[in-house]
């Protein structure tokens, strides 16, 4: 299987600090930002957000964690379920701006999701999407992402995948060249 | 861990990770019962029957709370108001049930074993809400959610189950999961209404309630039918009461943070007292909370198990 790295430590660094960056701006300040990271690789971006934008605007954001499994538009469409975890949002969401974190866009469906999700707990002034990494070119849904760290356009044969310090001892971002279509994730 | 399940229907053919993954699901459904939106869209376009053959309003009402937070479609079936008063079949009904669309079928019947008999002829998956003197998984499931809840592990706790455990299928199905779970089990009750053979699943008998709470972390009453007393097994209730009733004092043995569980309905002053129904070692109310989280997992898991595809 060929890879190819297209993140490595330093630039996950540089793109998250400005991602903090571009939020601030784009929200006026830290005050009314909650950040929810999706399951389950987003709950670690997400942390590290809220301390970059914690260091930038000396404000701690809120930090959420979601779990869309129960959400999901492919309900008996796959067996190899993902077993349920917990979703824990220790505040409200009324009338501030969410910033849904998660490692990869690509079809956009998990985003839906995600969407509908935090719709549950309330109505949000706004909801905007932050990537690690945006696979261009096989969105599914009319979604796209208000902050990445990077684009890439890639063929539906390879995957992409982005490992983390906290779950895998390093930061990195690759594509991964597969041999049939059908392991694509 | 992935559950292949299609059916859940009792607690002694479940391996302890599988009893373990649906109280981890419960806890993920608990939260979705603590939002103001109590509802998820995980069974959207699913229809789940609640066949109903004996009467029963708590369970019942908690699985269609559980189908309805889940998006399910429910339908209830009971035999008073159905066909079966004109003699179809317990497989005829549930056959026509199932030619309707249904792909959920919840039951509960008087005959040990009708649970199972869905399950190998229908192609539904098939959750058992209680057969005869049998099985009754959700209870038992919900009873241990909540003994984890309040004591966090279950393993190496000494629960004793007090009353008519006979004709209990809330203790057969608990017997099970407490001791998959590693937990140590008691009975105690009337020499009548203790199963002989009981012993051979490494469960201990009492027959003296004080012997049996020394030392417990868990007390798990059952429910007492009054209807026992007409077929001989008991001379009275009140002497039932006064030998097998929980009370404050009695209590006392059990260690200082014992819990004190009930199935329900209770009869007070029978089973147990008032003041030990409703002080702070109780968590009844909290059994039939945590029933709704239980059994949208239940549902959940069987109707996304790889096996109903």
């Amino acid at each position: 299987m060929k890879s190819k790295v297209i993140m490595d430590s330093e630039t996950i660094t540089r793109a998250l600090s400005r991602i903090a960056h571009e939020i601030l701006e784009r929200n006026k300040g830290a005050k009314e930002l909650r950040i929810i990271g999706i399951r389950r690789r987003g709950i670690h971006l997400a942390r590290r957000l809220v301390d970059k934008i914690q260091e930038l605007a000396g404000i701690k954001p809120p930090l959420g964690t979601l779990d869309i499994t129960l959400y999901r538009d492919d309900f008996r469409r796959r067996t190899d379920w993902p077993s349920v975890q917990k979703t824990e949002i220790p505040f409200s969401v009324e009338d501030k701006n969410v910033i849904l974190v998660d490692d990869v866009l690509y079809t956009g469906r998990t985003t839906r999701a995600a969407i509908e999700a935090i719709m549950d707990y309330g109505r949000p002034a706004s909801i905007q999407l932050a990537v690690l990494v945006d696979r261009g070119g096989h969105r599914e849904l009319p979604i796209q992402a208000d902050y990445m760290g990077i684009k890439v356009m890639t063929i539906r044969t390879q995957k992409v995948d982005v490992l983390l310090k906290e779950l895998d001892g390093r930061d990195e971002a690759i594509v991964l060249q597969l041999d049939s279509p059908n392991e694509a994730g | 861990m992935v559950f292949e399940r299609k059916h859940i229907l009792g607690l002694e053919e479940l391996s302890s990770d599988e009893i373990r993954l649906i109280l981890d699901t419960a806890e993920s459904m608990k939260e979705v019962s603590e939002r103001d939106v109590k509802k998820v869209p995980a069974l959207k376009g699913v229809t789940v029957v609640n066949l109903f053959f004996e009467p029963s309003t708590r369970t019942r009402a908690s699985f269609e709370i559980a189908e309805k937070r889940l998006s399910a479609d429910v339908l209830n079936f009971t035999p008073t108001e159905s066909s079966v008063v004109k003699g179809e079949t317990l497989l005829d009904t549930a056959r026509n049930l199932e030619a309707m669309g249904a792909s959920v079928i919840v039951i509960r019947h008087a005959m040990s074993g009708a649970p199972w008999l869905l399950a190998r002829e229908l192609s539904s998956s098939i959750v058992n809400a209680g057969d005869g003197f049998h099985e009754h998984p959700s209870q038992a499931l919900l009873d241990l959610f909540t003994v984890r809840e309040v004591k966090k592990e279950i393993s190496g706790l000494k629960i004793v189950i007090v009353g008519d455990v006979s004709h209990s299928r809330v203790a057969r199905s608990n017997i099970w999961g407490f001791i998959k779970l590693g937990a140590e089990v008691r009975v105690v009750g009337p020499p009548t209404m203790i199963p002989r053979d009981i012993e051979k699943v490494d469960v201990r008998v009492y027959y003296d309630i004080e012997d049996a709470l020394e030392g417990v972390d868990v007390v798990m009453m059952l429910r007492l039918q009054k209807e026992r007393q007409e077929s001989g097994l008991l001379p009275s209730l009140r002497e039932y009461s006064r030998f097998y009733g929980l009370t404050r004092e009695r209590l006392r043995l059990a260690k200082e943070d014992v819990i004190v569980m009930h199935p329900g309905p209770i009869n007070r002053g029978v089973e147990l007292s008032s003041e030990v129904a409703d002080d702070v070692h109780s968590v009844i109310l909290n059994q039939v909370s945590n029933g709704i989280a239980v059994r949208m997992a239940m549902l959940y898991l069987v109707a996304s198990s790889g096996g109903n595809a």
